[in-house]
């Protein structure tokens, strides 16, 4: 009977590329992590399939602590060999990892990044913008008139008289973003501080810890919207609320100009030389972690780290510094730390 | 049925009236019950316009956004490379980057007094095209090779009026003067628009040179995820609703399996997914990534429809021939194989492409099993490890594309959509024709 011969030999197929699958072991390079790394980590990947003998890694995205939470698994062949993080793995995250039999963990710092404040360019005048004027527009809770209150403001000009009269709109990346964290400290941390907050958050009657994280909290009323996705939709977001101002990575705004415009913070416009030299309050390290178990194990993942560390690649002018990453000093000393496999 | 012969019939108490009603002059009710059945008409084609309107909206928003992704700018440039200065290239870590340079340093000949970091921000970065070239042609270096290059992508997009000049006053990709040099190139004939054959056949691109980037590779990675969806869930599929309609016996743990199979058929796709990863990646060790994973997880989601689809059609063919059949003589699995599966087999092959194409249109459960991402890099070496080598699939591609900072993505992601598009209109088309060659009626 020829459909029953058919359907034998379909699930013979299908048992033996099966059984095939599970004897191979895998020889391509796998990445999962930070949205951030991902322009980066492709442009990386890309050109070492290109111009090596190993074939070119898969890059996933999916935020830094999805991409870390899959690193921390466990070693083997199906678990991710390296994660992109837009900020330095926790402790939490490292109990993790150990607790799971990942005890050897490679950090690479693969250079900077800066965090930019940027609305529709036809616009509100969004020009200018402090960390205390942050702080006030979407902190959960702000002091006025010495007493702590729900935040009460609802256009930026109540905030800061220097600001436009617009409603207060802002689309800030979400909790498993590690941009988030960045923003938090640079941020809202910094804001609080300057606007005396944080002391009078303490003499409110709360602990140390509490009031940090008082400053840190963002209200919940839909001023302030979270963005679990990538950059695109925060983007989208901006194009059809004019008033709306939303935090982009400074690669992501370089490649959208002509539909975004940029705020100075702290009178500092970002731009990789502002951020190089630190005057620039919101800049970040960038980050990727090698599962140093799997070295010798997964073909080419030293070698992933070591071309993605080299000066021609990561240093200035490579093709990372040209998308808008800023490059680390410290360059000469990560690739010997690659070189002799030191872990953290 | 009162409705209908009110206005004929007499009623009790209401004689003087309806005694003057006729055929010819029509009452108060037929007029107001004629007004709602035209009322209703109404409605109906309201429903219908809107539902065009929407579609015309759609397929004019895609083809708008999308067709721009079938053109591509390119600049023709000669060049002449010779042993020295490929051995040179070849001894550098970047050699694509070192490929490059050489080509910019002879198209700047040809342009004259300008700056290299110019041409380059116009031509991109073509260096694997070129290294790919001389590595399969050995023979031609020394010889003058003309080479078509794409540009950089926002030099297309000016061509395409994607990109205003107005727009690239802040940029540090392209400047206002490096359009007036991208028109006179257009000028002298060095760049040109041309049909790009590259987005069709092409593998996934990073950030560093989005042109290049093209659908072909993702739509091999679907192909092999619908080959495996098609050898599983179509046998699978067909024996279990066979054994269900025509042998199972009726009673409470066949009924059970019949609601949840039809659960089964509701159950988010995502949900899948998350399957797939717990039980074929990390339980049975399959790699991640790959298109036989995908297309076991596609055939999960697949099986329900097509058990439900092919039951139905089990159904309708008539209880007379299975009687025929067993009448003159034939054991029940005879009459099952030689007369009711190939009279229901228009309906079951409708079902499974129609399951099929719902199966290549799904991008949540690849999420989770590593199809989505930087993924679709190359084609399978040999047409077996096309299962196992990492790829990605049509809807995923797109869906990447529609995340990427650079908006000639955007346009590629629009240009993805009618590609998938054309593939599931076929699939549906092949449905139809299907069942209207070779379905009966009884």
């Amino acid at each position: 009977m020829s459909f029953m011969k058919l359907t034998a030999s379909a699930l013979a197929v299908a048992a033996v590329s099966a059984t095939g699958a599970a004897a191979q072991s895998r020889d391509t390079v796998q990445v999962a992590g930070s949205s951030t790394v991902l322009p980066y980590a492709s442009i990386v990947a890309e050109l070492f399939g290109e111009n090596t003998d190993f074939p070119t890694p898969v890059v996933e995205s999916g935020g830094s602590s999805t991409g870390l939470a899959r690193f921390c698994e466990g070693v083997g062949e199906g678990t991710i060999d390296v994660a992109n993080a837009s900020r330095a793995i926790r402790d939490s995250e490292i109990e993790t990892c150990a607790a799971n039999g990942v005890d050897e963990i490679m950090q690479v710092r693969i250079g900077y990044d800066g965090i930019v404040f940027a609305s529709q360019i036809d616009g509100p005048e969004f020009t200018a913008f402090e960390p205390a004027d942050w702080f006030k527009a979407i902190a959960a809770q702000v002091v006025v008139d010495g007493e702590v209150v729900d935040n009460p403001y609802t256009t930026w000009n109540e905030v800061n008289p220097d600001l436009p009269e617009a409603e207060i709109l802002t689309f800030i990346p979400g909790t498993r973003h590690g941009t988030r964290e960045v923003f938090e400290e640079n941020v809202l941390a910094a804001g609080c501080e300057a606007t005396g907050a944080m002391e009078a958050f303490v003499e409110h009657g709360m602990s140390e810890d509490d009031a940090e994280d008082a400053c840190m909290a963002v209200r919940t009323d839909g001023v302030s919207v979270d963005i679990d996705g990538d950059y695109t939709e925060t983007l989208a977001r901006i194009s059809s609320n004019p008033n709306g101002v939303g935090v982009f990575g400074l690669a992501f705004y370089e490649n959208n100009t002509d539909t975004l415009k940029v705020a100075t913070m702290g009178g500092v416009a970002p731009s990789t030389e502002t951020i190089a030299s630190g005057e620039y309050p919101v800049s970040r390290p960038l980050y990727f972690y090698v599962k140093k178990a799997h070295i010798g194990v997964i073909p080419g993942v030293k070698e992933y780290a070591q071309f993605f560390m080299a000066d021609e690649i990561a240093g200035p002018g490579g093709p990372l510094a040209n998308y808008g990453l800023v490059p680390d000093p410290e360059l000469a000393a990560t690739q010997s730390m690659i070189e002799n496999e030191e872990t953290m | 049925m009162t409705d209908a012969t009110a206005s004929h019939t007499p009623q009790p108490g209401q004689g003087g009236e309806t005694a003057k009603s006729s055929l010819f002059t029509v009452s108060p009710r037929t007029r107001r019950r004629n007004a709602s059945e035209r009322r209703f008409k109404a409605y109906g084609v309201t429903a219908i316009l809107l539902g065009l309107l929407f579609l015309c909206f759609l397929v004019y928003s895609i083809l708008s956004k999308g067709l721009p992704a079938f053109t591509r700018t390119v600049a023709e440039v000669e060049l002449t490379l010779t042993q020295a200065q490929i051995d040179e290239a070849e001894s550098t870590l970047l050699k694509t980057g070192a490929y490059r340079d050489l080509m910019i340093a002879e198209l700047g000949k040809v342009l004259g007094d300008v700056e290299p970091d110019a041409i380059q921000r116009i031509v991109g970065n073509p260096g694997a095209m070129l290294r790919n070239f001389y590595t399969a042609n050995p023979d031609a270096i020394g010889d003058t090779v003309a080479f078509e290059l794409p540009t950089a992508s926002r030099v297309d997009g000016y061509f395409k009026g994607r990109i205003t000049r107005e727009g690239q006053a802040n940029s540090t990709f392209l400047t206002p003067a490096d359009l007036d040099l991208a028109d006179r190139m257009q000028e002298e004939g060095i760049i040109k628009r041309e049909f790009n054959w590259q987005f069709l056949t092409g593998a996934e691109a990073s950030d560093d040179n989005p042109v290049a980037a093209g659908i072909g590779v993702s739509v091999v990675g679907s192909l092999y995820m619908m080959f495996v969806v098609l050898a599983l869930s179509l046998p699978i599929g067909v024996a279990a609703s066979i054994y269900l309609e025509e042998f199972a016996p009726k009673n409470r743990f066949t009924d059970l399996i019949e609601v949840n199979i039809s659960n089964l058929a509701a159950v988010p796709s995502i949900v899948f997914g998350i399957l797939g990863l717990a039980f074929f990646i990390q339980f049975a060790g399959l790699p991640r990534s790959a298109p036989l994973v995908g297309g076991l997880v596609l055939t999960l989601m697949t099986l329900p429809t097509i058990i439900i689809s092919t039951r139905a059609s089990l159904r309708a063919v008539p209880p007379s021939i299975r009687d025929a059949a067993l009448g003159v003589g034939a054991s029940k699995m005879q009459s099952v194989f030689h007369h009711v599966l190939p009279l229901a087999l228009p309906g079951i092959l409708t079902g499974t492409i129609i399951g099929l194409a719902q199966a290549l249109g799904e991008t949540a459960p690849l999420l989770l099993i590593g199809m989505v991402g930087f993924v679709a890099l190359r084609y399978p070496d040999t047409i077996a490890s096309g299962f196992l080598d990492s790829n990605s699939a049509m809807p995923a591609q797109i869906y990447t594309w529609a995340a990427r900072a650079d908006q000639i993505f955007y346009e590629k992601a629009w240009g993805g959509i009618i590609v998938l598009l054309v593939f599931l209109l076929t699939m549906n088309i092949i449905a139809v024709i299907l069942r209207r060659r070779f379905e009966r009626r009884w």
